[in-house]
């Protein structure tokens, strides 16, 4: 398999810790993705590591008995390590603040702590089989302060640092979920939701286990996962991961059934919004996204793996330099959603995914697209797909470019309207309106018409071996799909069009694109036009009608009739539009010497000592500077034919 | 509206003791001095000649007098030659296609014939009637009509010699000259344009869409053509050729197809082959029935480019609804049915969604125009840069005749002013009073030609021109043109 098969990979630099053994223990905390080495109870010392803090805090602590759990809350300020089944002992590590140690029991009697959370700086939730209790710490009176409790028989939890949500398996069978969820000091009751077992249960055993449910946010929005394992009574040919939304309010709703088609063990990990299920036994994993379509049944929507199942990329281990494939799934690593750890080997991994070998690998280039655009780094992925497309060797059909370029100009417009009405509404002075306004994000699936130019586009048309029709055929279809989505074409992209078709001396082709306005007028591309006169005669009248229909342009016609020596036409001109007051004289009359047409000069002269008479109440041009032209005037008329001031 | 239609082919509107007789094509021949340049062997100049009933030495003698007249004309304007010889009884416009290749089109004046205060018949020629321009772009036309589907006569002589290229002429020529309808000839002959349809960008750049994608799975398409209710949208093919393709289609291919569409009778959804998706797509050319396995892929040769690459190709006419699409492939290929089915499976149901898509943008964009009421005038308008042509003076060109909604003589008045901006270079404006109380305004700006008719009887010269500012404020507001 060649290294630009594999899809996933660890991170490049993994976070190393003592790896497990009988005197050091190692813990892993999700919600601030910290690993914890304890040396015998923490009497030689604990040292934690995060995956993006590179300087690791290691302290000592008395060996008060084995540790059961071990936690930062948030921002590192206080720790809480829990070693026995009623009490966890909380430490500060607040800067000038006591350092000794503080306790607390669990609040109900008899009951057992299966674990505790943080749930902020400050605030912690302790989980204990008959139920739950959610306390505030306050670190300089070494106490803790019962905020909130709920009785409920619990099975085992489980903690979404994201979501802040807390899930309790309840009830005999375990498949009874109970929800809550924190926030600033509340903690409020979801509605508990039923996980569908996969047959009925024949005893009244612990039937879902907690291997078999993890929690994550896909796409902004809170999902439990279920792994469903085959079972014989049922027609499903393998497992399949169950997707139940998990809404902030309103009930629980099964959405997505991610099918897997094998059985066995698997591991789960959440990467970009991608699930990510491992399989122990072939040691390869499949990735699956629920935003690409999928077969939707009624109620639930069925996903298929997106790609062809890959083993992770074999990594190095930095020291050792031996390659090794990574074991996902086996005893002793549960699911977090994008990291793997091997407490046997001391690694603490970040699962990536890598977007180009999966170019190769999807055939489809739309659903391609679909899921390139819903990934965090896909620009340049994106970017070289589409250049890609458009080369020789590799050239995709008109009708899949056409939907490619479509597929990106909807993300590119989606972002342009969210801009604009973002705009507007400040324009319009927020203060008024209710909700917060937050300026777009603009992502990486924002592709726009500069990088599709600078990208793809501009380097595509100076390829000599592709073919003029196809090249004119991309640009028009991008040029389409932008008119579709009503974006502005940029006057580049229409210059593009232009070169390319004079390069190739298409210009009939350009005077009928010119003629269905898919060109749009500018300025610039009636320069363009002029410039282009002496290949093509007829560019002089559609840059002319292109100047006319901008309205904004009447100097530059004016301009353009006299460089042609159309004097008459362009003092017509700018009567007709009432500017004949304010011109200047002596340009038209240059232009009219120039003729060596003496009548077309005569003409011109009378019109303007009309002018002058009527505005100055005397023809003379005193103060225009005309005296060449009013001697050549004499010269070749004589002196009496110069006007008279009329007098009244 | 309808009842206020006057034929062009001078109908009796004048005194009903009076017969008229439009003009008529006397002769027509085409000749090369080069071929018989001995005494005796005058015969073999002549290529073609029409009516072929004519005894030879008159053939001859007609042929000679052209050739002299031409010879002798030639000595006061060495590079302009004569083009036409007016006489009391006929007209004769000469033509040189190619080098020493004449053609000669020999066309009776019109006549009256009235009766004497004897009672017997007097018959008068108008002499003045015809216009020089006209006619000697029909002439012309016949040339390029002829190149079309033949190539030049040079190509013929060099593939198989003078008999090849007298086959040729007798086989196209002995048909072509049955449709020329010289009496509803007109100023339009002068500009053979070609009528484009107004579309909206969007649309538009859908077509091009269509037209690509035709082209690159038909990859043996080399020129396309795209019409819509036989107006152009577009045309790989350059100006000169597609305007007489146009005229082809237009004239002649189009209109012999109108009456089955109309009779509804091959509307053809064809249910009856599986898998087919639902479309309106049928060739005009080639194969009428795909299903028949014997059926005859046979498409007209045409010939474009002679002036440089001079190409062959067959012509696919294929047609959904009111939109058609030529697909001219190399003549080298040669088109099976197998290539038929797909083209039809292909093009066919895009091009009906299309047509409907175009048919339903149209509409919109008319309301939004506003219900376009009758102008008080009628005008003609042609671009010799893009040979677009507009008119509301014709209805409807139809195989036989020509229907225009004027009185002839205001289209001689159109033809009139029309040679008058032919002398001169610059912008011109004229405006004329005709006889029936009608206004005619020509303007020529650079490149284009406006022609207005006017009926108001009472207005000035002054309201007049008002009325023209309007017209190209409201018609003509997006080009530069000057008024």
């Amino acid at each position: 398999m060649g290294e630009e098969d594999y899809y996933l990979e660890l991170c490049e630099r993994p976070v190393h810790f003592e790896k497990a053994n009988p005197v050091n223990c190692v813990f892993f905390d999700e919600a601030n993705k910290q690993v914890f080495a304890v040396r015998s109870g923490g009497a030689t010392g604990v040292v934690v590591k995060g995956p993006d803090d590179r300087n690791p805090i290691s302290f000592r602590m008395e060996d008060k008995g084995e540790v059961k759990c071990i936690k930062f809350s948030l921002e590192n300020k206080i720790l809480a390590v829990q070693r026995t089944s009623k009490t966890v002992d909380f430490s500060n590590f607040i800067p000038d603040s006591s350092q000794l140690e503080y306790t607390q029991e669990c609040k109900t009697k008899n009951a057992n702590i299966l674990g505790f959370c943080w749930t902020s700086s400050t605030e912690i939730v302790f989980i204990t089989d008959q139920g739950i209790e959610f306390y505030q710490v306050l670190p300089e009176k070494r106490n803790l302060k019962l905020l909130k409790s709920q009785n409920i028989n619990v099975n085992w939890y489980m903690y979404c640092p994201e979501g802040s949500v807390i899930l309790l398996s309840t009830t005999v069978l375990g498949n009874v979920l109970q929800p809550f969820y924190f926030r600033a000091g509340t903690m409020s009751k979801l509605p508990k939701f039923e996980i569908e077992l996969p047959a009925a249960p024949k005893s009244t055993k612990l039937s879902l286990s907690e291997r078999d449910i993890a929690m994550a946010t896909i796409y902004g929005q809170l999902y439990v996962l279920f792994l469903r394992h085959h079972s014989r009574t049922s027609n499903s040919a393998g497992a399949e991961v169950v997707l139940y939304h998990l809404p902030r309010e309103g009930a629980c709703k099964k959405m997505h059934i991610l099918k897997l088609n094998r059985t066995g063990k698997f591991a789960l990990n959440v990467v970009d919004n991608l699930v990510v299920v491992h399989h122990q036994d072939t040691e390869t994993s499949v990735i699956f996204d629920i935003r690409l379509r999928g077969e939707f049944d009624g109620s639930v929507t069925l996903h298929h793996p997106v790609l062809p199942a890959r083993s992770i990329q074999p990594y190095q281990i930095p020291a050792a330099g031996t390659r090794e494939w990574p074991c996902v799934g086996g005893r002793g690593s549960r699911s977090r959603p994008d990291i793997i750890i091997s407490a046997s080997q001391g690694y603490l991994w970040n699962l990536q995914v890598k977007l180009q070998p999966i170019v190769n690998l999807l055939p489809d280039k739309g659903r391609l697209m679909d899921f390139l655009l819903q990934r965090k780094e896909c620009k340049m992925v994106i970017l070289s797909v589409c250049s890609q497309m458009l080369t020789e060797s590799d050239r995709a059909t008109l009708p899949v470019i056409a939907t490619v370029f479509d597929k990106l100009n909807q993300e590119y417009k989606k972002y342009l309207d969210a801009e604009q009405s973002y705009t507007m509404a400040m324009e319009a002075g927020q203060s008024r309106s209710g909700p917060l306004l937050r300026r777009p994000v603009r992502t990486q699936a924002v592709v726009d018409q500069s990088d599709m130019y600078t990208h793809v586009l501009s380097v595509f048309t100076e390829k000599k071996e592709t073919p003029h029709k196809f090249v004119i055929a991309v640009l028009m279809e991008y040029i389409r799909s932008l008119n579709q989505f009503q974006i502005t074409v940029q006057h580049y992209l229409h210059e593009l069009v232009i070169r390319t078709l004079v390069q190739h001396s298409l210009f009939s082709t350009l005077h009928q694109f010119l003629q269905y306005h898919v060109l749009s007028d500018s300025k610039p591309l009636a320069c363009l036009l002029l410039s282009l006169e002496s290949f093509y005669p007829p560019a002089h009248q559609l840059s002319l009608d292109m100047l006319k229909r901008l309205s904004t342009a009447n100097d530059e016609i004016v301009e353009v009739l006299l460089s042609k020596h159309q004097v008459l036409a362009a003092l017509r001109f700018i009567q007709g539009i009432g500017g004949h007051d304010n011109i200047s004289a002596r340009k038209f009359l240059d232009a009219a010497k120039q003729t060596e047409d003496h009548m077309l000069f005569y003409t011109i002269f009378r019109f303007f000592e009309q002018r002058n008479q009527r505005l100055r109440g005397n023809p003379s041009f005193t103060p225009e500077h005309c005296e060449e032209h009013v001697a050549f005037f004499k010269q070749v008329f004589g002196d009496q034919a110069l006007m008279r001031p009329t007098t009244f | 509206e309808f009842f206020n239609l006057e034929f062009s082919n001078y109908a009796p509107w004048r005194a009903a003791q009076e017969k008229q007789f439009p003009p008529a094509l006397l002769s027509f021949f085409i000749y090369n001095p080069r071929f018989g340049p001995r005494e005796g062997e005058e015969e073999n100049k002549i290529l073609f000649y029409y009516p072929n009933e004519v005894e030879k030495n008159e053939k001859i003698r007609n042929v000679g007098l052209c050739e002299a007249i031409v010879q002798f004309t030639r000595t006061f304007s060495p590079s302009k030659p004569a083009k036409s010889l007016h006489t009391q009884k006929n007209r004769q416009f000469f033509n040189e296609p190619e080098e020493n290749f004449w053609m000669v089109m020999v066309v009776r004046n019109p006549i009256i014939e009235k009766q004497s205060k004897d009672g017997k018949p007097v018959v008068e020629y108008q002499e003045e009637e015809l216009l020089d321009k006209v006619y000697s772009s029909v002439l012309q036309q016949c040339y390029s009509m002829y190149k079309l589907f033949n190539g030049t006569f040079l190509r013929a002589m060099e593939d198989g010699g003078v008999k090849l290229l007298k086959e040729r002429l007798e086989k196209f020529f002995h048909r072509y000259l049955q449709t020329l309808h010289l009496q509803s000839c007109d100023l339009l002959d002068i500009f053979g344009g070609i009528s484009f349809f107004p579309l909206d960008k969007m649309t538009y750049l859908k077509i091009q869409s269509f037209i690509n994608r035709m082209e690159e799975s038909l990859s043996i398409v080399k020129y396309t053509a795209f019409l819509y209710n036989d107006q152009l949208i577009w045309s790989g093919l350059e100006q000169d050729d597609m305007r007489i393709l146009y005229k082809y289609l237009t004239t002649s291919l189009f209109p012999r197809h109108i009456e089955p569409e109309l009779a509804g009778r091959d509307s053809p959804i064809r249910a009856e082959m599986p898998g087919n998706l639902q479309h309106y797509g049928r060739f005009l050319t080639g194969p009428l029935n795909l299903n028949d396995p014997e059926a005859k892929c046979r498409f007209p040769k045409i010939f474009v480019n002679t002036d440089d690459t001079y190409e062959a190709l067959h012509l696919i006419v294929y047609k959904a609804m009111s939109a058609a699409v030529c697909f001219m492939i190399d003549a080298s290929i040669q088109p099976t049915l197998d290539f038929c089915r797909r083209l039809d499976s292909i093009v066919g149901p895009q091009l009906t969604v299309l047509a409907s898509d175009i048919c339903e943008q149209f509409n919109i964009n008319k309301r939004i125009s506003g219900s376009e009421k009758e102008p008080q005038f009628k005008f003609i308008y042609f671009n010799h840069m893009n040979l677009a042509e507009k008119s509301t003076v014709h209805m409807r060109k139809t195989p036989s005749v020509s229907l225009t909604s004027v009185h002839p003589d205001l289209m001689k008045i159109l033809g009139d002013i029309n040679s008058d901006f032919t002398r001169v270079d610059e912008d011109e404006e004229i405006i004329v009073k005709a006889m029936s109380d009608y206004w005619v305004v020509g303007k020529k700006s650079d490149q284009r030609e406006l022609y207005v008719i006017l009926n108001q009887k009472n207005a000035n010269l002054i309201e007049v021109n008002e009325e023209v500012k309007k017209l190209c404020a409201t018609q003509f507001n997006n080009i530069f043109f000057l008024d």
